[in-house]
C-alpha cells in the first residue's frame, strides 16, 4: 500500500489508534517514499516502538522486531550455520562415501536470525524491520548494521552476498543512553520524539481508551502535563498516562481526588525520590490547578 | 521561500549555513534532502522544514539550531524581520582562566627558554623523572611556571591501565572457554568432518569506563588548571573517558578535552565554561548530572572520579541524596579531595560530611605522587562492587499531607 501524501498517512496512523503530528508524519512519509531506515530518539515512553507496530498493520505486513541487549552478536541478530544438522550431513555423507562432494555450506543448513530475516527472498512484500532499543547494543554492533541499511544485503563469507527482493522498512529507537554513532545516523533519517502537548495527548487517550470519560480524561492529562513541570528524575510518558488512565477506568473513577491520586500514583512514577516528592502537598497543589480548569 | 528560483541553489546555500553553524551534515545528507523535496510539496514552509530536519539533522541537540537557521535562511519575504539576521551567531562571551597561563613577566626572554624546554624533553624522560623525585611529592598548590611545565611532562608518561571488565561480547580464544562449534565445523572439513581439535570462545574483556567530574571553582582555584591537565591526560590515556566540570552548574568537556594538545584543551575548556571560580553547589551539581547525564553516559559499569575540595553552599540533605543515588549507578565511586593531602585536615565541613558515607574510595590528589596511587586504584577496581551500607535517609514527609 503506498501512501499518495503526508495527510492520507497520517489519517490511516490516526484510523489505527495512532495519534502523530504532522512533522513525524512527514518523516515517515519520506522513510517510505525514499526507501529509507528511520532513527527515532526520545525519552522512554513516548510511542516510538508503537509507530513500528502501527505501521505495520496499515500496510498489512509482516514485523520482524529484534531487541537489542548489551552483547548482542551475529549469531543471534543475523544468521547462524545449523551445526548438528552439518554434522549429521558430513557422517550420512561418510556412510555413502561421498564426503568429498558435500557441500555442507548451503543456505539449508543456515538458521536465519531477524535481520537476515527481514531481507529473506520469501517475502512477497517489505517487512517491517524494528530494531528496538538500539543504544542498549555495543557499539561493535552498529557495524553489523552498516552494509544491511545502506544496500540491504548480507555478506556471509562461506556463502556469498544476500540481497533483499523487497528491502525491509527500517524502524530504529533508541533511548539515548548512548551516542549512536554517525557512520549510522547519517543513513537514516531522524526524528525526535517529544512529550506530547495537551491537545495531541488527549487524543492519544481517546483513541486509546474509547469509553473513557471526557472530564476525567482531561483531569487525566493536565495533571501528568503538570507532573512533566516539576523537576522529578524520571517524567512520566505518555505509555505512563494511558497506563495510569485504564488504572482509573478499572477504579470506576469519574473525577480525580486527593485519595484516588495518591492511591495510585505508582502508575506513574517508578521511583521512590519521585513519589516522595509529589505525594500529598504537591498532588495537593496539582489538583487544584487541575480543577480550575 | 525567499525567490522561485534554483531550488538546488537554495539546498546548497541552506546546507553551507547549517554547516557553518557547526552542525555537521554529510553530502549524503544533502542528497536525501534534495531527494526527499521530490515528494513534498515546496509551497507548505511546515513541510519543508520537516523535510529538511528529518533528512539534515542527526542530534537532538543540533535542533534549535536548525529551527533558527531555518527561519532564518527560509525567511518569507515579507515578513522579513532583520533581528533574526543575528540568531545564527553563536557568541560565547571569554573569560580568561584566575590561574596565571603565561610565565611570570620576570623572565623577559620567554622565547628561548620555551626552546631549551622542548630540547629538554627530548633528551628523555628517564633523566627528568630522577630529577624531579622532590617534585612527585610537592603540593600542586606552591608550583611554580616551571614547575607544572615539568609536571605536564611527566604526567604525560604516565600510563594509565584501568581495570577491565567482563563484556557480554565474546572472542576466540586459544584456552578453555565455550566452544565455537561454527570454527569447529570449518576446521573438521579440513579433514573430512573429522573433529581433531575444539575450538574455544571466552567472553571479552574491555576497560572500564571513567566518568569525571570536576569541582573548578573559587576555592579550588589553587588546583583547578593542574587537575584539568591531570582530566586531559586521562582522556588521552585511556580513551572511554566522559568529563564534566562544575561550579554553580555542570557543562560537559568531554570534546574539549579530546584536543591533542593539553594547552589547547584547557584552553578551550576556559573559554566555554563561564563559572570559574564562582561558588559551588556541588549537591544541584549532582542532582543535575543524575537527571540529565547518568542515562546518557553511565552505561556499563563506571569508576566515576569526583574531584572536589567538598567545600559545598548548598542543601547537604540533597547532597547526600545525590550521591548515594550516583553510588547505586556506578560501579565504582572515587573522590578526591586535594586538601587530604595535608596531614591536619580533616574533612568536618558540611557537604563532605553529607558525603562520606557514600563514596567508596576517598582519596587525595595534591601532587603526582597522589596521581600515580590513583592510577593502581583504578588499575586494580575488581569486578565485584564494594559492599555498600546505603542506608535510606529520604525525609519522610508529614502525614498532614493527606487531609
Amino acid at each position: 500500500m503506498a501512501f499518495a501524501g503526508i495527510d492520507e498517512l497520517q489519517g490511516a496512523l490516526a484510523m489505527r489508534n495512532y495519534i502523530a503530528d504532522r512533522p513525524l508524519a512527514t518523516t515517515l512519509f519520506l522513510a517510505l517514499k525514499l526507501n529509507k531506515p528511520l532513527l527515532l530518539e526520545g525519552e522512554a515512553g513516548v510511542g516510538k516502538t508503537e509507530i513500528a507496530k502501527t505501521l505495520t498493520t496499515i500496510l498489512g505486513t509482516q514485523l520482524i522486531r529484534l531487541q537489542c541487549y548489551e552483547g548482542l552478536d551475529a549469531a543471534t541478530a543475523i544468521y547462524e550455520w545449523n551445526y548438528p544438522r552439518q554434522l549429521l550431513q558430513i557422517r550420512l555423507a561418510e556412510a555413502q562415501g561421498t564426503h568429498q562432494t558435500t557441500n555442507i555450506f548451503t543456505r539449508e543448513f543456515l538458521i536465519q536470525r531477524p535481520l537476515l530475516h527481514a531481507i529473506d527472498a520469501s517475502h512477497n512484500q517489505a517487512p517491517v524491520l524494528l530494531i528496538d532499543e538500539l543504544d542498549r547494543a555495543d557499539e561493535e554492533f552498529e557495524a553489523f548494521l552498516l552494509e544491511l541499511l545502506s544496500d540491504w544485503q548480507i555478506t556471509i563469507p562461506e556463502l556469498g552476498t544476500i540481497k533483499a527482493k523487497f528491502p525491509p522498512i527500517v524502524i530504529i529507537t533508541s533511548n539515548r543512553t548512548r551516542e549512536v554513532h554517525d557512520a549510522l545516523k547519517r543513513r537514516c533519517l531522524f526524528h525526535w520524539v517529544d512529550y506530547p502537548t495537551l491537545d495531541k495527548e488527549l487524543n492519544i487517550l481517546a483513541a486509546r481508551i474509547p469509553n473513557i470519560n471526557a472530564t476525567l480524561a482531561r483531569q487525566i492529562v493536565v495533571f501528568v502535563q503538570e507532573l512533566r513541570r516539576l523537576d522529578l528524575f524520571k517524567i512520566p510518558g505518555v505509555a505512563e498516562t494511558i497506563d495510569w488512565a485504564n488504572a482509573l477506568v478499572a477504579l470506576n473513577t469519574t473525577a480525580l481526588t486527593l485519595e484516588t491520586v495518591d492511591d495510585t500514583l505508582g502508575a506513574i512514577l517508578k521511583y521512590q525520590d519521585d513519589l516522595q516528592q509529589v505525594k500529598g502537598e504537591a498532588v495537593k497543589a496539582i489538583l487544584a490547578r487541575v480543577n480550575n480548569l | 521561500m525567499t525567490t522561485t528560483g534554483h531550488i538546488s541553489e537554495h539546498i546548497v546555500g541552506f546546507v553551507h549555513l547549517l554547516r557553518s553553524m557547526g552542525i555537521r551534515v554529510g553530502s549524503g545528507q544533502l542528497v536525501d534532502f534534495a531527494h526527499a523535496l521530490t515528494y513534498v510539496s515546496l509551497t507548505e514552509r511546515e513541510t519543508l522544514r520537516d523535510a529538511a530536519r528529518c533528512s539534515l539533522i542527526t542530534r537532538h541537540e543540533d535542533l534549535p539550531l536548525f529551527e533558527a537557521a531555518f527561519a532564518f535562511y527560509f525567511r518569507p519575504i515579507s515578513g522579513f524581520d532583520p533581528a533574526q539576521l543575528a540568531i545564527p551567531v553563536v557568541r560565547i562571551p571569554q573569560r580568561p582562566l584566575r590561574i596565571p597561563r603565561q610565565k611570570p613577566a620576570t623572565s623577559p626572554d620567554a622565547g628561548n627558554e620555551d626552546e631549551q624546554e622542548s630540547q629538554d624533553e627530548k633528551v628523555g624522560v628517564t633523566l627528568a623523572y630522577s630529577a624531579s623525585e622532590t617534585l612527585r611529592t610537592r603540593d600542586f598548590g606552591s608550583f611554580s611556571y616551571d614547575e607544572v611545565q615539568q609536571a605536564k611532562t611527566m604526567m604525560r608518561h604516565m600510563q594509565w591501565r584501568p581495570a577491565l571488565r567482563r563484556t557480554r561480547r565474546t572472542q576466540h580464544t586459544r584456552q578453555r572457554g565455550r566452544v565455537d562449534l561454527r570454527r569447529v565445523m570449518r576446521e573438521s572439513l579440513r579433514f573430512g568432518g573429522e573433529t581433531l581439535k575444539l575450538a574455544y570462545r571466552r567472553q571479552r574483556m574491555r576497560r572500564r569506563p571513567l566518568v569525571v567530574l570536576c569541582d573548578i571553582s573559587g576555592s579550588m582555584d589553587r588546583y583547578s588548571r593542574m587537575l584539568l591537565q591531570f582530566v586531559h591526560t586521562l582522556a588521552d590515556g585511556v580513551g572511554n573517558v566522559e568529563s564534566f566540570v562544575f561550579g554553580t552548574r555542570l557543562t560537559r568537556v568531554t570534546r574539549l578535552l579530546r584536543s591533542k594538545d593539553v594547552d589547547d584543551a584547557v584552553a578551550l575548556v576556559s573559554k566555554q565554561v563561564l563559572d570559574w571560580s564562582g561558588g559551588t553547589r556541588i549537591g544541584n551539581t549532582i542532582r543535575e548530572f543524575n537527571v540529565r547525564w547518568s542515562r546518557r553516559v553511565m552505561s556499563r559499569g563506571p569508576v566515576v572520579l569526583i574531584i572536589s575540595d567538598g567545600w559545598d553552599r548548598g542543601d547537604p540533605t540533597l547532597l547526600s541524596k545525590e550521591m548515594a543515588r550516583l553510588q547505586r549507578s556506578c560501579h565504582r565511586l572515587i573522590w578526591l579531595n586535594p586538601l587530604l593531602g595535608n596531614a591536619r585536615y580533616q574533612p568536618l565541613t558540611q557537604g563532605m560530611q553529607a558525603a562520606l558515607p557514600y563514596i567508596d574510595d576517598f582519596m587525595p590528589v595534591h601532587n603526582l605522587l597522589s596521581i600515580e596511587q590513583l592510577g593502581k586504584t583504578l588499575a586494580t577496581v575488581g569486578d565485584i562492587k564494594r559492599e555498600r551500607k546505603q542506608r535510606l535517609s529520604l525525609p519522610s514527609k508529614s502525614e498532614s499531607g493527606r487531609a
